[in-house]
């Protein structure tokens, strides 16, 4: 039929298309033509930008990160000299400040969205109202303001003096300021108990995998963790006895103004964190509510039908399809969470943002501190996006 | 393509940073001032006596405040509500604020270092307070000296130089120390009142603000010890001269009205004095003024009727916080404050 039609259209009886009208030669057109706008677009700002810098005596100035960081990093180390580190440096601990609280935020915020999702579904009215109630307070009022409240209200209800602090077993203090809490520190010989429990491990895991082989091809109850805790355990006491006393322990003592010794959480710290891991959690349990409804309820029906126990059914059948469902809007709230503790500087706690917006300030070197700072953010959002891709990947339906 | 638009992003908020042309393309900011009929002062609105938003009338108050009005009368001749607004700043936006054109005057008490004069695109005018870094302590502490201090928590501003001076300081007594950086004053006075830190640092002019603004200011006492140098006036943008000399003689002019014993209250006496000197002050007669600046020939004694001389403002607003006059009093009294010759 198609043959019969294009032999039948003759060819020399009309004229050529021409240019203009031509599809292909339209379609590349408008491409380069999209294409030169863009470009023409981006020329234009950035000579903007630099001859409205030059004007001003702002040249770019990338050499400012030499330069000494003049004020002093409380949080999170002791290794910052101030006058003597760089902006470069401050940077840097800056960073594994908003890393500190970024990696502890993702795990809490998780686990905790996870088993509010839970709670959402349970059949237990005061759980699923509770749950409830908590999703739509924290999803529904502003990060900020929750951070501020957190804060001020820490700062207001903890000890005042530093001698009327909690003490709980340990010991650690609790009061206006930080939780202190002993520093633990490895020997020299505690790399011995390192060893033995990288062995111990690595046979315990071996043994798991093997354990769930055999029952994949026998049937047989697994009882994974029958095998796996006794080399673990075992190789864990051998390590510690061969290593001596592995650890040492640095007690926080009040001293004249304040604890010393030990290692402490700031308030900021603690402020930030449990605001992000609150906020956050609120997303993710809806999240989790989403993807365990989506999976059809006749799963769960088939699941009881073949004598599974509730928590089975959700471990085993529930939840595997249901993170497929999960992970795409999961790695969404990752990233806010990432990007959210910007919000830092609010409760004065010394992030990455808060060491650049000083850097800026102090050397004036605005547009290049926020160029930076732009880069660490994405490099930072592109890493949590590319993990979550990976695990997207890895749990992705495996059609046979 | 996600790439391509987050580059996009980017550049345009770079650019947004600098938005249009800057003043000096068609000349100085005083005219650009002038066609717009109004005065941007920046200012810092949170620290009683220098910069304070009037709960009752909204209206901004204090010493810093002030000045931005000596500015303004100096310019259209009057202060009204119209040709003067006020832009709050905090110590972190103000520079950004004076380099993209958002204010045309910094009056944040904002200290005069070589660092923000040489590579800020900023420069600065004659100081109008002379200031100094103090600290504030609980009284409970039993505290009498910096060098006490030892492991102490101290509240500190953000992008100030008070935080770099601490710094330094504690560093070179050797003592331990944590700082807790906020960004606003009033941050910094609730957390030292809430028991966060020990000590409060900031210039003493604004440790006295904060102190009378604390729920009991005896729970706080501040030290005598003066750990900075810290001058405080206006800053401008750079390389606009004319506009600098605009800045530079009204702050003169207070400064001379004092010297010549002209305030708000006897201006009309003197314009019809035969003293010279107050006439060429006061631009009498065939004396050149203001005319040489680009103002109107009277402009000191429109900033006179308007605000008074530097003894009244000073006198309006700081002691009643607890500040007399001390170093900030003119040279013939003593002080530092010495205007150069009206001639």
């Amino acid at each position: 039929m198609a043959e019969s039609r294009s032999s039948a259209f003759d060819r020399t009886k009309h004229a050529p298309v021409p240019l203009w009208r031509d599809i292909r030669i339209l379609q590349v057109a408008a491409q380069i033509i999209f294409l030169v706008l863009v470009a023409a677009f981006f020329v234009i700002l950035i000579r903007n930008l630099v001859i409205n810098l030059e004007e001003s005596n702002l040249a770019i100035d990338f050499g400012m990160v030499n330069r000494p960081f003049g004020t002093m990093i409380s949080e999170g180390t002791t290794s910052f000299k101030p006058g003597e580190s760089t902006n470069l440096d401050a940077l840097w601990v800056g960073l594994r400040n908003t890393l500190r609280v970024v990696v502890v935020g993702l795990i809490g915020a998780t686990i905790m969205g996870i088993l509010i999702g839970i709670g959402l579904l349970s059949s237990n009215f005061l759980v699923r109202s509770a749950a409830w109630s908590y999703v739509e307070l924290f999803r529904n009022t502003p990060l900020l303001v929750q951070l501020y409240f957190i804060y001020r209200g820490l700062r207001l209800t903890m000890p005042i003096k530093l001698a009327d602090s909690y003490k709980l077993p340990g010991p650690i203090y609790i009061n206006r300021r930080a939780v202190n809490f002993p520093l633990i520190e490895g020997t020299d010989t505690a790399s011995r108990l390192y060893i033995a429990l990288a062995l111990g491990l690595t046979i315990g895991i071996t043994l798991w995998i093997w354990r769930l082989r055999v029952m994949e091809r026998t049937g047989q109850p697994a009882h994974t963790l029958r095998w796996f805790l006794p080399p673990v355990i075992g190789l864990a006491v051998v390590g510690w006895f061969l290593a001596g006393d592995p650890f040492t322990v640095e007690d926080p003592v009040l001293q004249g103004l304040n604890f010393q010794g030990g290692d402490k959480l700031t308030i900021e710290y603690i402020t930030l964190t449990l605001g992000l891991v609150l906020y956050t959690a609120a997303f993710i349990a809806d999240i989790v509510r989403a993807g365990i409804q989506a999976v059809p309820f006749g799963q769960i029906e088939a699941a009881r039908a073949q004598g599974f126990g509730g928590g089975q059914t959700l471990r085993l059948i529930v939840l595997p399809q249901a993170l497929r469902l999960i992970i795409p809007p999961l790695g969404n709230q990752y990233l806010n969470l990432a990007k959210n503790s910007s919000l830092g500087i609010a409760v004065s706690f010394f992030d990455v943002y808060n060491v650049a917006n000083e850097t800026s300030n102090v050397t004036g070197q605005s547009v290049a501190v926020f160029a930076i700072m732009m880069v660490i953010y994405l490099s930072m959002s592109l890493i949590i996006s590319l993990i979550m891709n990976a695990l997207n990947y890895s749990m992705r339906l495996r059609e046979r | 393509m996600k790439k391509l638009s987050l580059v996009l992003a980017l550049i345009m908020i770079l650019s947004m940073a600098l938005p249009t042309a800057s003043a000096q393309d068609g000349g100085s900011l005083l005219d650009v001032v002038k066609g717009r009929g109004k005065l941007v002062c920046g200012v810092n609105g949170q620290i009683p006596g220098f910069s304070f938003l009037d709960p009752d009338t909204n209206e901004m108050l204090g010493f810093d405040a002030d000045f931005c009005r000596v500015l303004a009368a100096a310019i259209f001749g009057e202060v009204t509500a119209d040709n003067l607004e006020f832009v709050m700043l905090t110590a972190n936006e103000r520079f950004t604020a004076l380099q993209t054109g958002q204010v045309d005057v910094l009056f944040r008490n904002t200290t005069w270092t070589t660092t923000r004069d040489g590579d800020l695109g900023i420069d600065f005018g004659p100081t109008t307070f002379y200031d100094g870094q103090g600290l504030m302590v609980k009284a409970d502490l039993g505290v009498t000296s910096i060098t006490e201090l030892d492991g102490a928590s101290i509240c500190v501003l953000t992008g100030t130089t008070t935080a770099l001076n601490i710094t330094e300081t504690m560093e070179t007594l050797g003592l331990a120390y944590e700082l807790v950086p906020f960004e606003e004053s009033s941050q910094t006075s609730a957390a030292f009142e809430e028991g966060r830190c020990d000590a409060l640092t900031s210039d003493q002019s604004q440790l006295a603000g904060l102190r009378s603004g604390l729920a009991d200011p005896g729970s706080a006492v501040i030290l005598s010890d003066v750990i900075s140098k810290e001058p405080l006036g206006p800053a401008y943008i750079e390389n606009d001269s004319v506009w600098g000399d605009v800045v530079k003689w009204s702050v003169f002019a207070t400064l001379t009205a004092e010297e010549l014993g002209i305030d708000s209250t006897n201006i009309d006496d003197f314009l019809a004095s035969e003293d010279t000197a107050v006439q060429r002050f006061l631009g009498i007669g065939e004396n050149p003024s203001g005319s040489l600046l680009g103002l109107d020939n009277d402009f000191a004694v429109n900033i006179i009727r308007a605000v008074g001389n530097y003894a009244e403002i000073y006198d309006r607003n700081l002691p009643p916080i607890g500040l007399p006059r001390g170093v900030n009093a003119l040279w013939s009294d003593g002080g530092l404050m010495y205007p150069p010759a009206w001639r």
